[in-house]
């Protein structure tokens, strides 16, 4: 071997080695490499207004306000004379050192937020003695200010980003704030707009040395779009205020478009105690998940609960399209249905017809339980297996926007539940039958629904076989929103030729059945009411409580304006609270005001509360707690 | 033969000179870069780095001349007096010295300091090629070993006592000079199975490698039996005994080492460049600092002053040691390696030019300015890509520092000097 072999092989791996690093160093990492999040480089962002939100009149229902945050950068920081900074800034030391930290440990050379939303008289103060200190400075920022203390739900709230998003992600700093739940998080992108960056060079004692490449890498912000909702705020309010003193959910929709002309969860909160200093103190009592109002909870949106008696009329569209029974067919009813052998397989029934035939329009009106439970049976059993005549009846029932998310532009939802053929295979090992799961037939059992599918299915039969996915953003900057999920028609499975006998059957209710009691004059209202048997484990035991009180109804008859469901917690029959809430609010949307003859009926509801019987259910906490001690 | 000419530049490696041009031109850019203030508008300005060093450049110029202007012969006549020297000089700083950076390696003339550390190099150069070159001499002989050693590690020694163990560590560059003249190769293995051993103990800690390195010696054991036949057994097993001993003496050794005779500062460096710990304040923040400034440069570089980190003098040290870290950012991958590749060529030329040498003079001295050449190299850029510890020795060529450029340009020089007389001489 020649003697210069061990050199050159030296010279060469050497070579090799560092040619590799760099190019791990320059070409694998300088891809990645982000020349903003660099120290020798200082961004001042220029930040956008955020959008406004308008009601579907054009009310303001969301706007700004400027508030101003002292920021921290720890690496700048030089010794300082901290009694006098906390004095200052009016903070004891143990706070500084503690926020210092936080700070420090997020990252020494980035800003982050020292004190948050300063009041205004401070403002000025401080804006003249913190030149002195290092590495603190003021921030400008906008947050949110609301006029209307209304539909909190709908709206949402912004709040700062978490400190993992702020790491990660181009679009946000720490501190920064973002839509957290609601419209504000469903529109973030839209309503946050872009903020403005421009660059400069600074060196390692953090002085600015000049812009960073003469200002081209420098960007204008773009400001946010402005929404405009398909809430009618008067109407939200006025629901709102019918449901005072109730727990529960009403969501309404313009059968026509899909809008969604209210959104109420009761009880709800004033969207601005979420705005400001006080903000973190009450964002810990509205979701404490101990509080039984669980006032950050959309029933509206995610309460899921069997349906009760307004799914008799899915049965009865599903037969009408199977072709299983007609407007025609009657079955007889004997104080209610005996689907097994054994004492207690037997379904009772209040329709209070007893042994004389019965058909569909009757049935609806008076709720007849035999009807429905001889209805579904011949459904199940039209087709050779029970799993297959299931499925078949999921596929009609999903069709209706039931069982899944139905794609509501608010970021939360539930799907509720539908079973199909598997789930009782799974469930009973295929040794099952159409009276196994009998309550299926008025609404009860496994079926799950939330209120804006009951009022999206509503919405479909006001419009006898189609619906519009229901939304809340109605314009985007003034332009109706293109959004093809929002506004193609969805068509259901079933014809429209049999709503007919079943609109005029909901018409029945209002006219002579459970709703008689609701009517308004001049207003034909269709609808139909029902209760949802629930449960609850008060201090380990199973306990029956005052059922829920569930209403789905449209107005007018014909070309419908407004289809709703309303939801009651423990509300009892739903003629008694559900369906005057709901003629009160078809009367206001229709004719603006409430009538003089209505205006008891109005009086009673906004009086009423179901406080004590919530009281009732309260868990027993504090005894539990005491005892310990 | 034909007759020398007394044309000074006869001869001379033109490729040598061209890539000593590009480095100390470019370099001095870089240099330019780092230094350079928004105030600055004057190249000529002695008060700011980079117009020093453009003295020094300039002044390097009849440096060259100067060393070209002599015999070759006369290097290799006068070698041991330029040594002594150089011992002198290393000397005459414990009293004399100036204390910078906490070593006394620095003597002061007015505004100028000159490192002598810088210049011994080359003059140690010329004593082992000296003594290495008599044809008595055998390298096989532990006597001429010893003789060797002490030609290479006395000035080592007294660099270290200064205290600058970073400029000594370069002296272990001499090994390779040596093994080329036939000192065994044991010598670097060993040197470089500890290091590693070292290295893995401190890593994986003292247990795990025990089990790890006896596991492997067994199995070699078994292999061996297997092999051999009894008859090994009978014979060794006290070599393979005492294998295990020292194994394990070793690894106990660097534990207790590195627990006990090491300070914390140490560990922490340790820790810091092995990934164990992750630091971008205190320790590891020159490294950290200096591998973002490259990574920021990308492909094609910033540009020259445009390196915004340069600019904001981010990474310390930045125009002496850390020179290279501007060479990433403002000129990108292609840029740094492009450096590496010429570096390489170049100490590859000198192997080659060494190679042609009929004088073993010539030989050995050629030996030696590519093996410094190519320690400086490897541990300095090693040191900012972040793949060596923090050791401060400059770039050559690209460094500022008048010593560092005149030190290798006297290295360099005399080489190319004796070079260019190869043909002529005898």
């Amino acid at each position: 071997m020649q003697k210069s072999f061990l050199l050159y092989f030296l010279i060469s791996l050497v070579g090799i080695i560092l040619l590799g690093r760099l190019f791990q160093l320059q070409i694998v990492k300088g891809v990645a490499f982000d020349p903003v999040r660099n120290a020798s480089i200082k961004i001042q962002y220029d930040y956008p207004e955020r959008g406004y939100i308008y009601d579907r009149n054009g009310r303001l229902l969301v706007a700004n306000q400027v508030s101003y945050d002292v920021m921290v950068q720890p690496n700048q920081v030089k010794v300082l004379d901290t009694i006098e900074f906390c004095k200052l800034l009016k903070i004891e030391k143990e706070g500084f050192i503690i926020r210092f930290k936080r700070a420090e440990n997020y990252a020494p050379y980035l800003p982050s937020v020292f004190l948050k939303q300063l009041a205004k008289e401070d403002f000025a103060y401080l804006q003249e003695k913190l030149h002195k200190y290092n590495g603190f400075y003021i921030q400008k920022r906008i947050i949110r200010d609301y006029p209307i203390n209304a539909a909190a739900n709908v709206l949402g709230y912004i709040g700062e980003v978490n400190e993992e998003k702020a790491r990660n992600s181009n679009d946000y700093e720490q501190g920064e704030l973002e839509g957290k739940e609601g419209v504000e998080r469903q529109y973030e992108t839209l309503l946050r707009g872009v903020k403005g960056k421009k660059y400069f060079n600074r060196n390692r004692f953090n002085k600015v040395t000049g812009s960073y490449k003469n200002g081209l890498m420098d960007t204008l912000p773009e400001s946010g779009k402005d929404l405009t909702l398909t809430i009618d705020i008067e109407l939200q309010l006025y629901a709102q205020q019918l449901m005072n003193g109730k727990r529960g959910g009403i969501v309404a929709i313009e059968p026509s478009t899909g809008e969604i002309l209210a959104l109420v969860t009761s009880p709800s909160y004033d969207p601005n105690m979420l705005v400001g200093r006080d903000r973190s103190k009450n964002s810990t009592i509205l979701m404490d998940p101990n509080n039984p109002e669980k006032p950050t909870y959309d029933r509206a949106l995610l309460a899921s609960y069997p349906p009760g008696s307004p799914f008799k009329m899915m049965n009865a569209l599903i037969a009408l399209q199977e072709k299983v029974i007609t407007t025609e067919t009657t079955f007889r009813c004997y104080g209610g249905y005996r689907y097994g052998n054994k004492a207690n397989n037997f379904m009772k029934c209040h329709c209070g017809i007893f042994d004389s035939p019965i058909a569909l329009k009757t049935a609806i009106a008076r709720s007849c339980n035999s009807y429905f439970s001889n209805t579904y049976k011949k459904i199940i059993e039209k087709k050779r297996k029970p799993s297959q005549g299931l499925d078949n009846w999921n596929k009609h029932i999903t069709s209706f926007g039931l069982g899944s998310y139905l794609g509501v532009d608010l970021p939360s939802g539930s799907p509720g539940m539908i079973p199909d053929g598997k789930y009782y295979d799974d469930l009973y090992k295929h040794r099952w039958s159409a009276s196994t799961n009998i309550s299926n037939a008025i609404g009860q059992g496994e079926i799950a629904t939330t209120p804006i599918q009951l009022a999206n299915f509503t919405a479909a039969i006001a419009n006898r076989g189609f619906f519009y996915t229901p939304h809340v953003v109605k314009k985007i900057d003034l332009k109706p929103i293109k959004n093809p999920d929002f506004i193609i028609k969805k068509q259901t499975t079933v014809n429209s030729e049999y709503f007919e006998p079943v609109v005029e059957a909901m018409h029945e209710v209002f006219k002579t059945g459970t709703g008689r009691w609701s009517q308004v004059n001049g207003i034909e209202i269709c609808g139909k009411t029902g209760t949802s048997e629930n449960f609850v484990r008060i201090n380990g035991y199973k306990q029956q409580l005052v059922d829920h009180s569930i209403l789905v109804a449209f107005a007018p008859k014909e070309n419908p304006k407004i289809a709703l469901a309303v939801f009651v917690e423990n509300g009892g029959y739903g003629s008694t609270i559900a369906a005057p809430i709901t003629s009160l609010i078809i009367e206001k949307y229709l004719n603006g005001s409430i009538s003089e003859e209505n205006k008891h009926r109005e009086k009673t509801i906004l009086n009423m509360s179901l406080q004590d019987i919530y009281n009732l259910y309260k868990p027993k906490k504090q005894k539990i707690a005491s005892r310990k001690e | 033969m034909r007759q020398e000419k007394n044309n000074i530049f006869a001869g001379i490696d033109w490729i040598l000179v061209f890539f000593y041009v590009i480095f100390v031109g470019f370099g001095w850019l870089n240099i330019y870069a780092t230094s350079k203030t928004d105030e600055d508008t004057q190249i000529f300005d002695f008060t700011t780095k980079y117009g020093k060093q453009l003295l020094w450049v300039g002044l390097s110029i009849p440096l060259i001349v100067f060393i070209l202007f002599f015999n070759s012969k006369f290097y290799e006549r006068y070698a041991s007096i330029f040594y002594l020297i150089a011992i002198v000089l290393l000397l005459l700083l414990f009293p004399f010295g100036k204390e910078i950076n906490g070593a006394k390696a620095w003597f002061n003339f007015g505004s100028m300091s000159l490192q002598p550390a810088e210049f011994v190099k080359a003059f140690t150069s010329l004593a082992i090629a000296k003594l290495l070159s008599d044809r008595q001499y055998n390298l096989k002989l532990v006597k001429n070993q010893i003789k060797a050693f002490i030609v290479v590690f006395f000035p080592a020694i007294l660099i270290i006592l200064q205290p600058d163990p970073g400029s000594a560590l370069i002296y272990l560059s001499f090994f390779l000079v040596l093994n080329r003249e036939g000192l065994t190769l044991n010598y670097i293995i060993f040197g470089v199975l500890s290091i590693s051993l070292f290295i893995l103990t401190i890593l994986f800690g003292t247990e795990i490698m025990l089990i790890w390195l006896f596991s492997i010696l067994t199995l070699i054991v078994i292999y061996l039996i297997f092999k051999g036949g009894k008859r090994l057994i009978r014979f060794n097993w006290h070599k393979i005994l005492i294998t295990y001993l020292m194994v394990g003496l070793f690894i106990y050794g660097t534990g207790f080492v590195y627990e006990n005779v090491f300070k914390q500062h140490h560990r922490d460096r340790f820790e810091v460049l092995l990934g164990m710990k992750i630091d971008t304040k205190n320790i590891g923040y020159n490294s950290y600092q200096s591998e973002l400034t490259i990574s920021s440069g990308g492909f094609f570089g910033k540009g020259f002053l445009n390196g915004d980190i340069t600019r904001g003098n981010f990474v310390p040290e930045q125009h002496t040691d850390y020179i290279f870290s501007t060479v990433g950012e403002e000129w990108g991958f292609l840029g740094s390696a492009l450096v590496i590749i010429i570096f390489m060529l170049m100490i590859a030329r000198i192997i080659y030019l060494s190679e042609t040498h009929a004088n073993k003079f010539g030989r050995i001295y050629g030996y030696g300015v590519a093996s410094i050449l190519f320690f400086h190299v490897t541990v300095n850029i090693g040191m900012v890509v972040g793949l060596l510890p923090t050791v401060g020795i400059p770039l050559p060529f690209f460094s500022y520092g008048g010593s560092s450029l005149w030190g290798f340009t006297i290295l360099l020089f005399i080489f190319i000097r004796l070079d260019a007389h190869k043909n002529y001489d005898w």
